[in-house]
């Protein structure tokens, strides 16, 4: 904002406050993951007695090595590889050449598909037909029950949809069409090539989705080599301490489970690292695709 | 909506809804236009193709369970199956509205909501107009790279992070109270905290990525408001005020009306997690209760029916919201 004119002093005051707001802002964000960081690291006696509290306390890799050595980990970390790739696979496939009809304005119909996919945004039968139909089909216990049952979503289909149809010019396909190319080379040819910023917004939604969810995996998997690591997660992270921390225990109790709960605190904070590494190391970079799938959306509310 | 609709079926409703639309008398649609919306249909063929993956799956797995809903009606045994189970009415609602834990999952679901709106819904919007008053650099460029990144921590490891910020024994958060001398809290153990703690650590985890879109309406603004105010002698909380938050308020009202579409289901997954037996007077919502009652105790026409009034009252709330919204602003969804 260009201040061509002198600023006033309420104007000063209100810079202060402002800088100093967003300050604090900041602190309190940045506090819990900087925490983490440094717990991860530390001497698990020092976490635990609150001794440190900012920076690493007893330097200590112990935690990052359990983890490792952790099979169930590895396990849930490569079924979740999976499940992300392979599901993003598929919701590209579905929602890109869906949205790209969809933009058409010569696209019989096209009304009355969006109407019908955007209902569901709106009223769905819930969670219990889903669960029902999903066994029905068999996939309980399959990898299918990960990636199907959320193979789209109809918000990144409008997305999508209002992206194609503001960057892709009507002429082009005109011209396309006059020369005899068909809808599908048109897609393949000149649409795709032209649409990168929609194609890595949308892997990153639905990757992420992927990556994070646990829900799909709580309801449809009971197989344990099937888990993904949020699954695995949730029981090092909720279930272990959901039962210590609510129980009522006694002085001697508590002295028999020390051992035991330091090495539960030790890996806490280190899985909570792992588990989100390959976000926070793609996340810099991809700060702005990210930022833009949000702000394509709010074009058209 | 019938499920069973084929292909075929649907797309002669397109070629009658598409000739009916550009000329007003829909009695007789010219035969030369039917005619051109015909060859349209057969020279874009292949995008019926493009949209046939997501229209199978909508329908497969979203208008299909719409059509399961119908256990919710009758006493479903898996055995009969949907169509071979026996009607009986409005039973299993009758036995929720009736159950002594009807008008706490009622209270719960709408407090935590409320509460989470009154808290949540507002913050993005201050932090936005803030950002907005910095000049671009690092500065502002760190505030938002660092707000918006717990937007990507999955709810199992935020609820974690709470389990353990706010471990009675060895959380951060009670070594602190303990330093300032006060006892330590029992946050998890206790109703009367649940509700802030699922609602606080959400807006520790949203504020931020909550002010893109805000932040996206504001660059929209035209300079030349802010220019000439300055001239009229307008200090910055005058343009804010009079300038910047009009400028918002269209935004605001369409993420008002799809928070309140989402209303009754936002969050679940997080409560889900947080819940313990100590904490569920408070904590018990009504997909919560969904979840426990249809997939854990297998009542599964009970628990549909509980879905199912919730799913009416959600999209009964859009409606009325959106209707409001129209009257009262002129911006709404529809």
């Amino acid at each position: 904002m260009g201040a061509v004119i002198k600023e006033t002093k309420a104007d000063k005051t209100f810079k202060i406050f402002n800088y100093s707001f967003l300050f604090i802002a900041l602190m309190i964000v940045l506090y819990p993951l900087i925490y983490i960081v440094s717990a991860s690291v530390s001497d698990p006696s020092a976490v635990n007695s609150g001794e440190m509290w900012f920076l690493p306390k007893g330097f200590t890799l112990e935690g990052y090595k359990l983890i490792f050595e952790n099979e169930q980990i590895w396990k849930g970390y490569l079924n979740t590889i999976f499940y992300t790739v392979l599901g993003t696979l598929i919701n590209l496939a579905v929602t890109l050449p869906a949205a790209y009809a969809l933009a058409r304005k010569d696209f019989v119909g096209r009304g009355f598909l969006t109407g019908l996919f955007v209902l569901t945004m709106f009223f769905s039968g819930g969670l219990i037909p889903t669960y029902l139909l999903v066994k029905d089909l068999g996939m309980i216990d399959t990898i299918w029950a990960m990636v199907l049952p959320n193979a789209a979503a109809v918000w990144n289909i409008i997305i999508s949809r209002i992206y194609f149809q503001v960057t892709i010019p009507t002429e082009l396909e005109e011209s396309a069409r006059m020369d005899g190319c068909s809808n599908f080379k048109m897609f393949m040819k000149i649409v795709l090539p032209l649409s990168a910023p929609i194609i890595a917004v949308m892997a990153l939604f639905y990757g992420v989705g992927h990556w994070n969810g646990y829900f799909n995996a709580l309801i449809y998997l009971s197989d344990k080599d099937l888990y993904p690591l949020q699954l695995v997660l949730r029981e090092i992270l909720v279930l272990q301490e959901m039962s210590s921390s609510t129980a009522n225990i006694t002085e001697s109790m508590a002295e028999a489970m020390h051992s035991k709960e330091q090495l539960a605190a030790i890996i806490k904070y280190g899985v909570m690292i792992v588990s989100t590494l390959p976000i926070i190391v793609v996340y810099p970079f991809l700060q702005r695709y990210f930022v833009k799938g949000v702000m394509i959306g709010s074009l058209k509310g | 909506m019938s499920t069973s609709s084929s292909i075929a079926k649907q797309q002669e409703t397109e070629v009658r809804n598409g000739s009916t639309k550009p000329n007003l008398k829909p009695v007789n649609p010219k035969p030369q236009l039917r005619q051109k919306k015909i060859k349209k249909i057969l020279q874009n063929w292949q995008l019926y193709l493009f949209v046939l993956p997501s229209f199978l799956y909508f329908i497969i797995f979203h208008y299909i369970p719409m059509y399961g809903l119908q256990i919710a009606f009758k006493d479903f045994i898996p055995a009969l199956g949907i169509w071979g189970s026996e009607w009986v009415g409005f039973e299993h609602f009758i036995r929720f509205f009736e159950s002594y834990y009807f008008w706490d999952l009622l209270k719960n679901t709408l407090v935590i909501n409320l509460y989470e709106l009154v808290v949540g819904f507002p913050l993005p919007i201050i932090l936005a107009l803030l950002l907005n008053e910095v000049k671009d650099g690092i500065y502002k460029r760190s505030v938002q790279t660092v707000t918006y990144a717990p937007h990507f921590i999955s709810v199992v490891v935020m609820a974690g992070m709470i389990i353990a910020f706010l471990s009675p024994a060895t959380g951060i958060i009670n070594h602190f109270i303990e330093f300032l001398g006060f006892e330590p809290i029992r946050f998890l153990a206790d109703p009367d905290w649940f509700k802030s703690v699922f609602v606080l650590s959400g807006v520790w985890q949203n504020t931020g990525w909550g002010t893109i879109i805000y932040l996206a309406a504001l660059a929209g603004v035209d300079m030349q408001q802010h220019e000439a105010a300055i001239v009229d002698g307008a200090t910055r909380l005058q343009r804010i005020w009079y300038i910047n938050i009009p400028a918002l308020v269209p935004t605001m009202i369409i993420l008002l009306i799809l928070n309140i579409g989402n209303f009754l289901a936002v969050g679940f997954e997080k409560i889900l997690l947080l819940q313990n037996p100590l904490n569920l007077e408070s904590s018990n919502v009504i997909a919560t209760f969904v979840y426990t009652s249809g997939l854990l105790e297998a009542q599964y026409s009970f628990a549909a029916a509980v879905g199912l009034f919730n799913a009416v009252i959600n999209a009964a709330l859009l409606i009325a919201v959106n209707q409001i919204a129209k009257k009262r602003s002129e911006t709404s969804l529809w």
